[in-house]
């Protein structure tokens, strides 16, 4: 009976056989679309994909949100869970069980891509005897598959800075990737995202939560508006180029701000979303994503029912030096001024105490016309990755740092596009002289806040370090320190050096 | 036929069973050691007189011809030496053991009420640590041999019950494997400790493997009725220390705001006295045995009603055992059957409960007066609706989650061991088994509690079910041969073993009070697992001095894709006592070497892990699926694997001497081991990027366990009306991680373990090469001159002149380095006194729930407030201060396992029934310097645990 060792599973399939049937293959991707939104294979919690780390916790976006907004004067948190507080007062080190978890979701993701790439190759979908019209749909499939890889790779460049290089190339096994310097990464970014550009469904073509050519060119527009951090050479010219692409691809501004952040954007948002995680209160269930910014940013007295949930987790607020980018923070005159003041100190005495802070009311599971969600306890609100307002302020600034191809005046336009719709009529709009770099940080503040955008902004800016421009609690003291340059980057987790000997630490950790 | 019997003096022997071999022609000698037996077919027979305490004698008798008396003398056995003792696939004499191999049979067992199995040993076997999961009903034990041999892989030994290895893996609804089976059915415990011992069993051997004999019917006995009865009080011993109403009302109006001031009510509550009860349970056992003719049986029925502590928690244990064991064609076919069935319905208290009758605001009252909101209980509100966040009240926590299940269990194998007609010193043994479980429940909140307020309209209501089937086929062949002429004695074994294990869950939707899913159902699971295995054994014993064993074993697992690994073994052992030049020290009776080396193995990584070497894709269930365009998709998930997976193996060196003195009126023995598992498996991280997990099951690293087990057994005082027995024992063991990487490098911090209570994801404890498994990771606190922890003041252990997470040490360890047990039985003409005391040494513990409630920020929260514990009072800490090594603390202790007092009152009615009468109070005292509630958690981490009761009980047995 020796023949019985060779079990196979009963209730799973093997990679051997799932490739075979092709309607096995949309679940794949969306496992692999997933992967910003869902924790594991049962919702919310139970067969998670990253262990060593609290299920909800190891989720894409709430892990991004806490590394892009804790450390900036956007968000404080109030919980003490584990190191999380190393954040906001930028201590953080190699050991940071929320820094590991979140450079083990990137490659998590990244080794997911990789395995359905492998998996869908020419000559793997001849051999697993796909039908030809089939096999059409599963190359578009494959060039999201790469893109959304190639996202990943973002965020990790944009985080890590040197990260383990794998691809496609690589087999699932026990071997020491090498580690790909920056500069290279983001070479290899800029080359799959051409590369794919072709393959990928044209614009506003594709069906919702998919990615199509105008996600490919915002992707682009973002990595060289940061170029000249990642490689140090700018690159503001290709910025203005894919940006414009993306603003002339058909897209235009939602009316109401605040419905982008509510239970039905998905409804109600999609002519500005370029791209989001979703979310379902039923359907697709995570202690992470937006449930985390919502339940996380109600706290003291605020009342959790007109945010359509069950509790307030009392964690997150912001800091004074935030809301000072609003000369009235009631959103009577900028409706995106969200804040909940009552009851809450606009000074931080303590990080630890939630009415310490102004609260943030941005993310909410109400709809846009005041219904609940599906679920109290899970939010519908999708995540926007990217959106066409970001498009407009990345035009903006890479045109006045000097990119060619666009025009001033056209930036202007953009910028007073959103300010109308902040103010509700042109009472906001600036003037061409107010258009200055200073100006474009703080309005991307006031527009893309709570959005994971604000690290990155305030590195290309040179203020996120150093002491140019410090927020309460920067460098853990109440008024604000200076911190080391070396931490616009975080640390390769100390796990990950102790597994691959390859790895070298980042300088100053 | 008539006769007597006696004993080596002449004394008779009243009680002896004597009969007619192969027949059921039987008596019992009476007061005067005399026996008759009529209606005698004349002819040649043999006679056989039996008694415990003494070796069975045989004499043939001519029947008819001469009907003389025939007077047995019997030998008494006190030796224990010609016990037989069970080992892997046979048996053998306990004098020619070469292996680490300890006996604990029935008579030897802890007193008093025993739910589960594992308590009859505990403390009974050096090198053996059991600790109970706690006081719930049935709750089971952490069982180590010789420490763990793994750090992810199952530390569990085997368990192998009347020759299936059964499966220690709880079944959805079963608190416990073990629960299930009725102590009172258990004849005998053979657990074999070092390598040479267990290696017969390779692959699953590495943690010890422990025999569990049930008793049997015996030829030749006439029926016997016995029935027993223990009925018993369980009461809590002590309470986790928190602030009482009045305390916590001056602490709050101290530090908090007003509005939290504001929130103080005017009760004062008690909640640990309100969460727990005097518990009252009754263990019910009736057995028949003896033989039919030519065919021995027993049966048994136990009835089991057993009330927790913690209200509302409750274990109803039905069991039955059948037990025939006929021999056929002149003793050359012995048929063993057994079947075992056991019925158990739990009723589950949500432990929850316990942390937040520690947590809750003690001046607010169990019921708020309000009979129309959460059944008339208190609960915090906010804008006049329930508060979520705020700790539920423990009572209704208890009272209406109805968590409820039904376990039903059997094990049953036949064996038929075949002695060949024409080659008698050839037997050939084949063995089927089975072991068979399926627990199913329902975990029901109404819709007013509490508890599931916000599940969807209300209310929540899920049913769950698992099955696990296990099946076993064991065949072998055993030659044994006396070669007088070189003085040398074989025994030679060879056989082959299939066993295979398939594990069932379905998933099953959360409706709320409308019938609504709140919840998906999970995806149905099943999964099979295969072991295979041939293994052999020989047996050399040259002059009855040197005994040489070698064994080995190849299996093969269907969880790794390289299926097989080998498993060898060697032992030898010298009986010193025999050799000249010490057989004539009459102090000394028995002296013996044992040495031995062996490899065995390890491939139990868990349930759900049953395919680790393969590419496979797992699918999403209904609440994890994703939107694309207006549909959601189910999701299918690469998992991570390893193809390369193989056996962990653990290397074991035993160099041990069996000693008696006295006609082993004192006797003992003292162990040192050395074992080594390398290919370790553990749950590492995989290099960043290259598995689709992050963490893997792979081979890595090392560790090592080294000890030392001493026991003395004695009879100190032995007259006729007066006899005391007592036993003592100790273990020493040490355990180091000697590596933890693939790579070369083994300078990591370690891999983190241990979560605890507070926060999300937090842990204490951590797995780094070169120091003990589960060390606590934490900060050395810094005190004041009066010796109170000055918040948040650590020490720069590394000298860096920055206080961050670099500045962690590795404290301490979870694992006792120091068992002792002793134990005493005293007996007095028909009274008995026994005692057993265990102590650990070296084991330290985390107090979570001083920590988690150890500091003001504790109770301010945002609309509720919660207790603290009475550290604070010390402490006076204003922020939780989780990694101080001032709440890792010495739990180090002395505990009386029990006390039992008996009375035998004869035989009464007639001469017709025997009674005995015990009472007993088991975990009578604990000493310790803990601060918590018990200082004996295995995990090292006090939290939610639910206390071990005092119990006094009252039993009676009635021999018929």
């Amino acid at each position: 009976c020796t023949k019985d060792l060779d079990r196979t599973p009963i209730t799973e399939v093997t990679s051997a056989s799932v490739y075979k049937d092709f309607s096995n293959y949309k679940a794949i991707l969306a496992k692999l679309y997933g992967g910003f939104s869902v924790t594991g294979q049962q919702g919310p919690t139970g067969s998670p994909d990253i262990s060593g780390i609290d299920e909800g916790t190891s989720s894409y976006i709430r892990g991004y949100f806490q590394m892009q907004e804790l450390p900036t004067d956007e968000a404080v948190i109030a919980w003490n869970d584990g190191t999380i507080q190393d954040f906001h007062q930028m201590d953080w080190t190699p050991d940071d069980n929320f820094i590991n978890a979140m450079f083990s979701r990137l490659f998590y993701q990244i080794a997911q891509c990789n395995e359905f790439i492998r998996q869908t190759s020419d000559a793997k979908l001849s051999s697993n005897g796909i039908a030809e019209k089939d096999q059409e749909t599963a190359r578009t499939f494959r060039a999201e598959a790469r893109f959304l890889r190639a996202l990943s790779y973002y965020h990790a460049m944009d985080l890590f800075g040197t990260v383990p290089f794998v691809t496609d190339s690589n087999e699932v096994a026990f071997y020491y990737p090498e580690q790909i310097s920056r500069k290279n990464l983001f070479d290899y970014i800029e080359r799959e995202l051409i590369a794919i550009e072709g393959d990928m469904a044209e614009a506003r073509s594709n069906e919702y939560g998919r990615a199509d050519k105008a996600c490919v060119w915002g992707l682009l527009a973002k990595l060289y508006l940061n170029a000249e951090v990642y490689t140090g050479t700018s690159r503001y010219t290709d910025a203005v180029t894919y940006s414009s692409k993306v603003i002339t691809s058909g897209y235009s501004l939602v009316s109401n701000y605040a419905n982008m952040f509510k239970a039905d954007n998905n409804v109600t948002s999609q002519s500005e979303i370029m791209l989001s995680a979703n979310f379902d209160g039923v359907r697709t269930q995570t202690y992470g994503g937006t449930t985390y910014l919502v339940h996380a940013a109600i706290g003291g007295n605020m009342d959790y029912e007109a945010f359509g949930v069950n509790s307030g987790w009392g964690g997150l607020r912001t800091t004074s030096a935030f809301a000072d980018l609003f000369t009235d923070l009631t959103g009577a005159t900028d409706k995106r001024a969200m804040f909940h003041t009552d009851g809450q100190n606009r000074v931080i005495a303590d990080l630890g105490t939630f009415t310490d802070g102004y609260a943030i009311t941005k993310w909410s599971n109400k709809t846009s016309t005041g219904k609940d969600g599906s679920n109290n306890i899970f939010v519908d609100v999708d995540y926007p990755l990217m959106r066409l307002g970001e498009m407009y302020l990345t035009y903006a600034e890479a045109v006045l740092r000097g990119g060619t191809g666009g025009s001033t005046a056209k930036a202007l336009e953009y910028v007073n596009d959103l300010r109308q719709r902040a103010y509700g009529n042109a009472t906001g709009n600036i003037t061409a002289g107010q258009l200055t770099l200073p100006f474009l940080l703080d309005e991307r503040g006031r527009e893309l806040y709570w959005e994971g955008h604000r690290r990155t902004d305030l590195i290309r800016y040179g203020l996120f370090t150093g002491s140019a421009y410090v927020w309460p609690f920067k460098g853990g003291v109440a008024a604000g320190a200076a911190v080391g340059d070396f931490r616009t980057v975080y640390p390769i987790p100390t796990t990950a050096r102790v597994a691959n000997p390859n790895l070298k630490q980042n300088d100053g950790y | 036929i008539t006769g007597k019997v006696t004993d080596d003096a002449g004394q008779p022997i009243p009680g002896a069973t004597v009969f007619i071999k192969n027949t059921s022609k039987n008596a019992t000698a009476d007061a005067e050691g005399k026996f008759t037996i009529t209606g005698v077919t004349s002819g040649n027979i043999i006679l056989v007189a039996r008694i415990m305490g003494y070796e069975t004698s045989e004499i043939p008798v001519n029947a008819g011809a001469n009907n003389e008396a025939v007077t047995f003398q019997l030998k008494a056995d006190t030796k224990g030496l010609n016990e037989i003792v069970v080992v892997g696939y046979g048996t053998q004499k306990k004098s020619d053991l070469t292996g680490a191999i300890a006996v604990v049979s029935s008579k030897d067992f802890n007193k008093g009420p025993a739910a589960s199995a594992d308590q009859l040993i505990t403390g009974k076997v050096p090198g053996v640590q059991i600790t109970s999961n706690g006081g719930a009903p049935g709750a089971g034990s952490t069982i180590r041999v010789r420490g763990g041999a793994s750090l992810n892989a199952t530390n569990d030994p085997l368990i192998i019950i009347d020759g299936v290895p059964v499966d220690n893996n709880n079944v959805s609804g079963a608190s416990n494997a073990l629960a299930l089976i009725n102590p009172n059915d258990i004849e005998s415990f053979n657990v074999l400790k070092d390598a040479s011992a267990t290696a017969i069993y390779g692959s699953r051997a590495s943690n010890g493997v422990i025999i569990i004999t049930t008793k049997k019917g015996r030829l030749g006995d006439k029926l016997n009725v016995s029935f027993s009865s223990t009925n018993a009080v369980s009461k809590v011993t002590s309470y986790s220390p928190v602030l009482t109403a009045a305390e916590f009302t001056d602490i709050v109006k101290a530090n908090g705001t007003q509005a939290q001031t504001g929130l103080l009510g005017t009760a004062a509550t008690d909640w640990q006295k309100e969460i727990y009860q005097s518990a009252f349970s009754s263990d019910n056992n009736l057995a028949l045995s003896g033989a039919w003719k030519k065919l021995p049986y027993r049966i048994s029925f136990g009835y089991l009603n057993q009330d927790g502590i913690l209200k509302t928690s409750n274990l109803d244990r039905k069991s039955a055992t059948i037990n025939l064991s006929p021999s056929l064609f002149d003793d050359h076919l012995k048929i063993n059957m057994n079947v075992k069935g056991a019925l158990a319905d739990y009723r589950f208290a949500d432990q929850g409960a316990i942390n937040a009758a520690v947590a809750y605001d003690p001046t607010k009252p169990v019921f708020s007066g309000n009979e129309q909101a959460f059944g008339g209980y208190y609960e915090w509100l906010y804008n006049a609706k329930l508060y979520d966040l705020a700790t539920k009240n423990p009572v209704a926590m208890l009272q209406q989650k109805m968590d409820e299940s039904e376990v039903k269990r059997s094990i049953g194998n036949i064996q038929f061991d075949y002695k060949f007609h024409f080659l008698p010193e050839l037997r050939a043994n084949l063995n089927l088994g089975y072991d068979y479980q399926k627990g199913e429940g329902n975990t029901n909140i109404p819709k007013y509690a509490a508890l599931s307020y916000y599940n969807g309209t209300g209310g929540s209501y899920k049913h769950y079910s698992q099955e696990m089937k296990n099946k076993l086929l064991d065949f072998y062949l055993n030659y044994v041969k006396d070669l007088k002429g070189i003085k040398s004695r074989i025994d030679v074994m060879a056989g082959y073993s299939y066993q295979d294990f398939i594990i069932a869950t379905p998933g099953y939707p959360t409706l709320d009070e409308g019938g609504d899913t709140t919840t998906a159902a999970t995806n149905y699971a099943e999964a099979q697992h295969t072991l295979v295995s041939f293994f052999g054994r020989l047996n050399y014993t040259f002059n009855d001095k040197y005994l040489l064993t070698f064994t080995m074993r190849r299996d093969g697992t269907s969880r790794f894709a390289q299926h097989w690994g080998n498993f060898p073994s060697v032992a030898f052992a010298w009986k010193l006592k025999e050799e000249s030049f010490l057989k004539n020290a009459k102090a000394l009776s028995d002296l013996k070497l044992r040495l031995g080396y062996g490899v065995t193995g390890q491939e139990n990584i868990g349930v759900g892990k049953e395919y680790a070497a393969l590419s496979r894709y797992t699918y999403g269930d209904a609440n994890s699926s994703y939107q694309l365009g207006d549909a959601f998709y189910k999701t299918l998930r690469a998992a991570g694997y390893d193809q390369n997976i193989k056996w962990e193996q653990t290397a074991t060196y035993n160099v041990a001497l069996d000693y008696g003195f006295l006609d082993n009126r004192i006797s003992g023995s003292v162990d040192f081991y050395y074992k080594k598992t390398t290919d370790l498996l553990a749950d590492i991280t995989a290099p960043t990027g290259t598995n689709l997990t992050n963490t893997l099951y792979t081979n890595v690293g090392s560790l090592e366990n080294r000890g030392v087990e001493f026991i003395i057994n004695a009879t100190p005082v032995e007259t006729k009306d007066f006899r005391w027995n007592a036993g003592f024992n100790v273990t020493y063991n040490k355990n180091k991680i000697l590596s933890l990487s693939k790579a070369q490098s083994d300078t990591s911090v370690g891999i983190a373990t241990g979560g605890i209570s507070g926060g999300t994801g937090n842990t204490i404890q951590i797995n780094t090469a070169g120091h003990q498994i589960n060390s606590f990771y934490v900060y050395k606190q810094i005190y004041d001159k009066a010796g109170n922890p000055i918040e948040g003041l650590y020490e720069d252990t590394n000298g860096d002149g920055v206080i961050n997470a670099d500045d962690k040490y590795r404290y301490k360890s979870s694992n006792p380095t120091v068992y002792l047990n002793f134990n005493s039985q005293f007996n007095y003409k028909s009274w008995s006194l026994g005692f057993s005391v265990r102590s650990n040494i070296g084991n330290y513990i985390y107090n979570n729930q001083a920590s988690n409630n150890g500091s003001y920020k504790t109770f301010q929260n945002a609309n509720y407030l919660a207790n603290l514990s009475s550290s604070v009072l010390k402490t006076k800490f204003r922020n939780t201060q989780y990694w101080s090594d001032y709440y890792v603390e010495n739990g180090s202790f002395l505990r009386m396992d029990y006390l039992n007092l008996g009375y035998d009152f004869g035989r009464v009615i007639n001469n017709k029934v025997g009674l005995r009468a015990n009472f007993n109070v088991q975990n009578v005292f604990v000493i310790t310097k803990y601060s918590g509630q018990d200082p004996e958690v295995f995990s090292g981490i006090d939290d939610k645990f639910y206390p071990r009761p005092r119990v006094y009980s009252l039993g009676v047995n009635l021999d018929f």
